[in-house]
């Protein structure tokens, strides 16, 4: 499992725009990379990231192979009920991760 | 040579699942990458033109923050904000963010919608080398928008063998 962080509020107002932060730890090798040896280093990304609130995406990042390791990505969703969002990382290998937080509007 | 090229033709058909004239445009950049082959201002075009089609592409609403120097080419920082009241009416629909020297142009889509709130994204991407920087959106009405900037970068990211 990968080390993921989520930074946002845990409240927030009706109608409030709150600034959510997401980081996973993952190599994000490029592919480009030769080893000691002169062999390209597989390329192995995460090539999906979303976020999903009261049951709908509400912001989807594709990665490529330009996005630094460790992809870090920081966007806005709009506070509309408590509920949880759902937050998840892919790549097209068959790697999935998940992280969950609630949010309480009022 | 003949096996890394066949390796990279895979993987970038797994990579193309969206936006296949993009990834086509990819495909074409691959081959041979490994040799140190990359994208240029032509084929950013043309990715571009697969990924937005025939839509003109006009100057303007973006703002773009990212260092003019980057010490270290594998970690930029990318701040880019679009001027848009984000409502069902009237939002960014999609970011797409270019760069023209990279191994592969593609660097990041941000697909947004009235549910953002703010048309504000922030993120950490890689330059292989000195070079511009395009990031393109694209509004609800169809509209296309365009800004660039020029990252100068001392040591390039995405090559550095181990």
């Amino acid at each position: 499992m990968a080390t993921a962080r989520i930074v946002m509020p845990r409240t927030a107002r009706k109608g409030e725009v709150i600034e959510i932060k997401a980081r996973i730890t993952h190599v994000m090798e490029t592919g480009f990379r030769l080893d000691n040896v002169g062999q390209p280093i597989p390329r192995d990304i995460l090539t999906r990231f979303s976020c999903s609130y009261g049951g709908q995406t509400v912001f989807l990042m594709e990665l490529f192979t330009g996005v630094a390791a460790n992809p870090f990505v920081a966007f806005s969703t709009v506070a509309t009920e408590t509920g949880e969002l759902v937050f998840n990382w892919s790549d097209q290998k068959g790697f999935s991760q998940t992280e969950r937080v609630r949010l309480e509007v009022t | 040579m003949t096996s890394s090229s066949k390796i990279g033709h895979q993987e970038w058909k797994r990579l193309s699942r969206r936006g296949v004239l993009t990834g086509t445009a990819g495909l074409l950049i691959s081959v041979g990458l490994i040799d140190g082959a990359h994208a240029t201002p032509e084929t950013m075009q043309e990715a571009i033109a697969g990924a937005l089609g025939e839509t003109p592409i006009r100057p303007g609403r973006i703002t773009l923050d990212v260092p003019p120097l980057a010490e270290n080419g594998n970690s930029v920082s990318l701040l880019i904000e679009v001027e848009s009241p984000m409502t069902a009416a009237d939002h960014v629909k999609t970011i797409y963010v270019f760069a023209e020297k990279n191994p592969l142009t593609d660097v990041a889509r941000f697909h947004l919608g009235p549910r953002a709130g703010r048309a504000r994204v922030h993120t950490v991407i890689r330059l292989s080398q000195t070079q511009f920087v395009k990031v393109l959106a694209e509004m609800s009405d169809g509209s296309c928008w365009a800004q660039t900037a020029e990252v100068i970068v001392t040591i390039g990211g995405c090559l550095d063998p181990l």
